[in-house]
């Protein structure tokens, strides 16, 4: 078609990189690495050894190879730990930081500063390996919410980040989430006290943009009893010809009758749709714990950037009668590859899950959904729907799915089902006939596939995620 | 309005289908195409409209004057060309009223003027499902998507009534309607009918051509227009078959 031949593939917007003065580590990683990173951060011992510890059950971990990705072998020595932009001070007052960065997150459309910041939405706005700022701190204090980054927590509440830090992602858990655990250097850290509704949606924007860092975040929430949090995290990442690693660990806690939202709109560079060269590899351990009774956690995410994705937001279901929900648009084009998906392990009674997955691939991409229900021995009563449809778009992309369903006990209900279509020729022609473009057509089709996904997300959000989707699939049909 | 000169056709890496097509349409007129099935009549539609899945080998189509073979199948669409499709696709996600709306903004915007939000559009929409005595649960289902095949039919007619194009051609709309349903699509047709825009009718039966009648009827037979005459050809066809001109 003559109209999509122009400017195939648009431009990833984000591409661009900061001048800011930085403060780095050499490349590498050793011990004394983590004792610097843990001495520059001023922590407590607890977290030192903490880091030591999994730094230790790091080295004897191998790289896991059971995921359906191809990706040359990660050079771990070859790696920056640590970039930090120059700032003497965590920061009170947005003048102390450097004017490039805040121009970097409004050109991200992240304004920080008071006059335009978003009226509903507090942010965190993370810059390669530190937390440079968070808005409407008052507000979520006078609302007892805390609100920060985790450097920040480490210094105000330790015995908050004591006592949760890797009680739902064990430091051994996997080889990623062990290197986090040894290197991370900052994240958010939201505690919601008993019986409040947090005010504000929160979210935090990472951003990497150091060629040869890592990013390792650690995001913790607490969300004590009766509480109630919505929470959104963004990222991206410039241009580069390399592939930047970004291995994230994510903890949720849900005490009694507390309900958590998390939501992900991950964007981060893809790398090269020709030749796949360059992007991010997003290998990310997110875990939820329900701990409390009547407890709930909700994971929504709209996956469209990196070049490798592979991550499976996860509920522990253990508190009696609570409930866990994944809502999933994974979107693969150009070279990308994504294997995510999420597990749902029901330890307490009359536990509830909703698995709601859509993986669209188009180009040369491919996409995985792998996802496991497990119902323990003790868990009566529990019920699981699982939804997993694949769109497929032109002719040289593929799309699979893993399903693993073990249930220990007779009084389980599973409900699995499961879908792959095609945007088609004819489908788009007879839009084109209406006299709609090939774009709006497949934004249309698109949209209206992702549809249940959407609705999960925080109103500005969904527009967001639309016109994102739409944009990245605009040349890739036919 | 619309001129076919020697048009010829083929599959995309395919058989030739057309062979040679004339074929004048003024406004004001309704012309009947007609002929056993293969002979090329709605590849003949699909060409005027675009279909990707066909190349003209040679000859001209024009529209207005205008080369339309040089314009994209949305151009055309919004040169006032529309297809009633013989089988319209189903397209589960996206919703039948917010189709049409999309379809009637694309218009409004290639003339110029401010596109309606969903509450105006509501009204339009009313109007033109009672002249199709559709009911109004067709709003929000999927697009063609569970449809019966006469309901794909009446939401083709549906689509045309809102769009009001110059030209309309109509792909076997009337296979798949009841006696009932085909009466109200094409009183559904002949109110949209006027002395500015045309019609082109792809249809086997004569039973159509009794509710809406043609100026012309063309008998097409492999890729060749073979045969026009005036209504009464029609009725000649339905009641002695093509045998006696395609052996001609």
């Amino acid at each position: 078609m003559k109209s999509s031949e122009k400017n195939y593939h648009q431009d990833y917007k984000y591409g661009f990189t900061t001048e800011v003065e930085m403060d780095s580590f050499l490349k590498g990683l050793n011990e004394e690495v983590i004792v610097k990173l843990s001495t520059v951060k001023n922590e407590p011992e607890f977290m030192l050894n903490f880091r030591l510890k999994a730094y230790r059950q790091w080295l004897t971990m191998k790289e896991p190879t059971w995921q359906f990705v191809h990706y040359p072998p990660i050079d771990y020595q070859d790696i920056v730990y640590y970039s930090a932009p120059k700032v003497k001070e965590k920061v009170d007052s947005l003048d102390q930081i450097d004017p490039e960065i805040l121009k970097t997150f409004e050109k991200l459309g992240i304004p920080l500063n008071e006059q335009k910041r978003l009226s509903n939405v507090a942010v965190d706005a993370v810059f390669d390996s530190v937390s440079i700022a968070t808005t409407h701190k008052k507000k979520l204090s006078d609302a007892g919410v805390i609100f920060c980054s985790i450097s920040e927590a480490l210094q105000q509440f330790p015995e908050l980040i004591e006592t949760y830090l890797g009680s739902v992602v064990p430091i051994g858990d996997n080889f990623f989430s062990a290197l986090n655990s040894a290197v991370f250097t900052d994240g958010s850290f939201v505690y919601i006290p008993p019986y409040v509704e947090c005010p504000l949606e929160l979210s935090t924007y990472f951003r990497i943009n150091n060629q040869d860092s890592g990013q390792f975040e650690r995001t913790l929430i607490i969300a004590d009893q009766n509480s109630k949090v919505s929470y959104l995290e963004g990222c991206t990442a410039p241009q580069f010809d390399n592939n930047q690693l970004h291995a994230a660990v994510v903890e949720l806690v849900a005490l009694d009758d507390a309900d958590i939202k998390y939501s992900t709109v991950q964007n981060w560079y893809a790398g090269d749709p020709e030749t796949g060269k360059g992007g991010v590899f997003n290998f990310v351990t997110k875990r939820g714990k329900c701990a409390g009774k009547r407890s709930k956690i909700s994971w929504t995410q709209v996956e469209t950037g990196s070049a490798i994705t592979w991550k499976y937001p996860s509920c522990i279901l253990q508190g009696d009668d609570s409930s866990g929900e994944f809502y999933s648009v994974a979107l693969t084009n150009g070279r990308m590859q994504a294997d995510t998906g999420t597990k749902m392990i029901h330890l307490g009674n009359n536990t509830k899950s909703t698995i709601v997955s859509k993986g669209i691939s188009a180009d040369h991409s491919s996409n995985a959904y792998r996802g496991l229900v497990y119902v323990g021995p003790n868990a009566k009563n529990t019920r699981n729907y699982t939804q997993c449809d694949s769109m497929l778009v032109g002719n040289h992309s593929s799309a699979h799915t893993f399903p693993y369903i073990e249930v220990q006990n007779q009084q389980a209900h599973m409900e699995h089902e499961a879908s792959t279509s095609k945007i088609s020729e004819d489908q788009l022609f007879y839009f084109e006939q209406r006299g709609i473009s090939r774009e709006d057509a497949i934004s249309a089709v698109v949209n209206g596939f992702c549809k249940d996904v959407f609705k999960q997300l925080p109103m500005e959000f969904a527009v967001e995620a639309e016109k994102l989707l739409s944009l990245k699939l605009e040349n890739s049909v036919g | 309005m619309l001129d076919i000169k020697n048009l010829h056709a083929a599959v995309i890496d395919g058989e030739p289908i057309l062979k040679g097509i004339s074929l004048s349409v003024k406004a004001g007129e309704v012309h009947a195409i007609m002929g056993p099935n293969g002979s090329g009549k709605s590849t003949t539609s699909k060409i005027i409209a675009g279909h990707p899945a066909y190349e003209v080998t040679a000859g001209k189509i024009l529209f207005e004057g205008e080369n339309l073979l040089d314009l994209d199948p949305q151009e055309r669409a919004l040169k006032g060309i529309f297809m009633g499709f013989q089988y319209p696709v189903e397209i589960a996600g996206v919703n039948n009223a917010e189709f049409l709306r999309m379809a009637y903004n694309s218009k409004l915007k290639h003339l110029g003027q401010a596109e309606v939000d969903a509450l105006d559009f509501e009204m339009i929409l009313d109007e033109k499902m009672a002249l199709l005595e559709m009911n109004q649960v067709f709003k929000e289902r999927m697009l063609n998507s569970g449809y019966s095949g006469g309901e794909k039919k009446r939401n083709e007619i549906l689509q045309m009534a809102i769009l009001e194009p110059k030209l309309a051609i109509l792909d076997e709309t009337d296979s798949g309607l009841d006696i009932d349903a085909l009466r109200i699509v094409a009183e559904g047709v002949n109110r949209t009918k006027n002395k500015n825009n045309a019609l082109i009718l792809i249809t086997h039966y004569q039973r159509l051509l009794d509710y809406i009648k043609p100026d012309y009827v063309h008998v097409l037979s492999a890729g060749k227009i073979i045969k026009s005459g005036d209504a009464s050809l029609a009725l000649k066809l339905e009641d002695q078959g093509y045998d006696w001109i395609t052996r001609a």
